[in-house]
């Protein structure tokens, strides 16, 4: 399963949002909170969890769902919320802890949700998995189109609702995908320390269903592999398990200085950035110019400069707006 | 409760659970059921029995022994436009799927700014008395109660139970379900024959959040919940011997908690005993003392608790007996308040 050229663009260009839209929100994140460094100062207070560097496994997957397919994604949502189609607005003022925010600042960075493209998340390890199988659960009692995706780490592969998801899922046959993102590091500890298979792609065969290795972070070949995924999953053939061997550019969290990282690790992250390749693939396929390049960057800088914008300038809630939406 | 119909039937609480998931069931197909034991078994605690036969196993469905999935998928299917039901046998498992629970079932619609809301009953067994030892006889009730988010009810009689768990299901929050076991009308069990009692044939809610006056009084406020209340009603009785006329108030739920009536309760009689089978500490007993409190009715003696002292419970019937929550202890408690006053 190959890409046609506007999925290449589509999803070129969505890896492209995602990265303007980290990079702003990393310097952002900055302002008030230094000299000595504080979490809870500045316009964005709290943990950021970037995802530059995994946007292949965000749009490589996505590209092939439409608003009424549902995800579940990480703590490290926002390269996937972008690709899934979330509002940038609504999710930039959610970031800010702003009223006009997605849920009026109650949710924050690792609670994003957006009914209208039914994307939510989890700010905890593993957690994904079981709302996905139950999601998928759902299509298929009521016979409606629709598949799931739970996004997760390879960390959050040696949890138990891991396991206990993708038993659930083979065993009811479930329209469910799950994508973990090996960035190789569970905040501090290494995937090798952590995890006694190479490979928890492997792990799929535990519960027969297919296990797919991607090794490369190639939005190509993850939008090949996971096309497969997806098309199996909506004609009821049951779950797949996607290992995408990817990269996190920057530490687990803001403010992570990441000395954990074996020395020259860190050097070479400018090489396996996945943009740059995507654009040269472009260039050599479609003859993608540098003022197609151009165009398409002022673009996005726009869309990400806009939602920042209206970050910035909304309000924020009247405090007692808290006691709301608890139930409804 | 009261309304003798013409030709009254009597139900147990599992019976009646079970009736009011099938009247659901039958005309929302949006309804369905999953756990463990819950399809051909029809349950351990038989709330779900009958409901296999007529359902079949598509919308009653066993699970495997996996909480932490088959919980999340109950949100995800949840937040997707299903009403699942699910029963997770005895409260005192919940651990191992807590998170599933108080960070997503719980939170999910506070998150989503009131845009996803996650319509499902999380149903379980509470109590001991029968030497089932301290993994499988907690109580539990503020555990629940204490987190936000999900509503907590639990009936003490067979109407109620039918009545709870129709609004249950029809609510679109989360909500946990507790039974007490000992109320359950299961033989092997000991039941309480007072829960079982007579339950209309026709649909009706009960509404959460609404606490009921089980026994009118004017000397002394009794307040409990599940067991709480028919060791209330026995004490109710035993101090109508002596002259003492005690009021017994029903919670029914926890979450929504109905301060009101409790406070005109205690408003009237001067005196609040509260009474919990869950532990003494930290619990409803305290909470509900303390919205007295606050509301500042004049007490004549001050509020007494009986609960489950803070330990885990214990295997041997002689100790575990002693520990639990009692009709004696109530009057003792009465007694004490007594001797305060004067």
């Amino acid at each position: 399963m190959t890409p046609t050229q506007e999925q290449e663009l589509w999803m070129y260009r969505n890896m492209v949002v995602s990265r303007f839209f980290e990079e702003t929100i990393e310097k952002i994140y900055m302002e008030g909170k230094t000299p000595a460094f504080n979490m809870a100062k500045g316009p964005i207070p709290g943990e950021m969890h970037l995802s530059n560097g995994q946007e292949p496994c965000a749009v490589g997957v996505c590209a092939h769902l439409n608003s009424d397919d549902i995800v579940v994604s990480t703590h490290r949502p926002h390269h996937v919320a972008i690709a899934k189609g979330v509002d940038l607005k609504k999710m930039a003022a959610e970031i800010f802890g702003k009223k006009t925010g997605l849920s009026g600042g109650r949710g924050g960075h690792m609670h994003i949700f957006d009914a209208q493209v039914n994307f939510s998340c989890s700010g905890i390890i593993g957690e994904s998995v079981g709302v996905a199988a139950g999601a998928a659960l759902s299509r298929k009692m009521q016979g409606k189109p629709g598949v799931a995706v739970a996004y997760l780490g390879e960390g959050a592969a040696n949890q138990g609702a891991f396991h206990e998801a993708l038993n659930l899922a083979a065993v009811w046959k479930l329209p469910v995908v799950f994508v973990i993102e090996d960035n190789a590091w569970g905040i501090s500890v290494s995937k090798q320390a952590s995890t006694a298979v190479k490979y928890n792609s492997d792990r799929a065969s535990a519960y027969s269903m297919p296990g797919v290795h991607i090794p490369n972070n190639d939005p190509i070949e993850i939008f090949a592999k996971a096309g497969e995924a997806i098309e199996r999953a909506r004609k009821g053939e049951g779950p797949t398990l996607i290992e995408i061997e990817t990269s996190r550019l920057a530490g687990h969290f803001m403010g992570d200085a990441e000395a954990y990282r074996p020395a020259g690790e860190k050097e070479h992250l400018a090489e396996i950035d996945p943009i740059p390749g995507f654009k040269k693939r472009l260039q050599d396929q479609y003859q993608w110019t540098e003022a197609q390049d151009e165009a398409l960057r002022g673009q996005a800088r726009e869309l990400v400069d806009a939602a920042i914008q209206f970050a910035r300038d909304s309000d924020y809630p009247a405090p007692e707006e808290a006691l709301d939406k608890v139930f409804v | 409760m009261t309304q003798v119909q013409a030709k009254a039937r009597k139900l147990t609480i599992a019976r009646a659970m079970a009736e009011s998931i099938a009247m659901e069931m039958r005309t929302d197909d949006k309804v369905f059921v999953m756990g463990e034991d819950i399809g051909e078994l029809g349950g351990v605690f038989g709330n779900t029995r009958g409901l296999y036969k007529e359902f079949g196993s598509e919308r009653v469905k066993d699970t495997p022994i996996s909480e932490t999935a088959f919980i999340g998928a109950a949100v995800g299917a949840a937040s997707d436009g299903m009403k699942p039901i699910v029963e997770l046998m005895f409260v005192d498992f919940f651990g191992v799927c807590f998170d599933a629970i108080y960070n997503m079932m719980a939170k999910n619609t506070y998150f989503s700014g009131g845009e996803v809301n996650v319509p499902m009953v999380l149903m379980t067994s509470t109590g001991g008395g029968y030497s089932d030892g301290g993994q499988h006889s907690q109580c539990l009730h503020a555990t629940f109660a204490h987190l936000p988010g999900m509503k907590v009810v639990a009936p003490s009689n067979a109407y109620d139970a039918k009545g709870l768990m129709t609004a249950a299901i029809r609510d679109p929050n989360p909500v946990i379900f507790m039974f007490h076991k000992a109320l359950q009308g299961m033989g092997w069990l000991g039941t309480e024959k007072d829960a079982i009692v007579n339950v209309p044939e026709e649909v009706y809610e009960v509404p959460l959040g609404q606490a009921a006056i089980t026994r009118t009084g004017s000397d002394v406020t009794i307040v409990g919940i599940t067991s709480g209340v028919h060791h209330g009603l026995k004490a109710a009785r035993e101090l109508e011997q002596q002259g003492v006329s005690a009021e017994v108030v029903d919670l029914r739920s926890l979450v929504p908690l109905d301060r009101d009536t409790v406070i005109q309760s205690v408003r009237k009689t001067g005196r609040l005993i509260v009474v919990d089978e869950d532990y003494h500490s930290y619990g409803m007993t305290a909470e509900i003392i303390a919205s007295v409190t606050e509301a500042g009715v004049p007490m004549k003696a001050p509020p007494q608790r009986v609960a489950y002292p803070d330990i885990p419970i214990p295997f041997t019937p002689v100790m575990e007996q002693w520990a639990l929550p009692s009709a004696e202890k109530i009057v003792k408690a009465f007694e004490k308040m007594k001797e305060n006053e004067e």
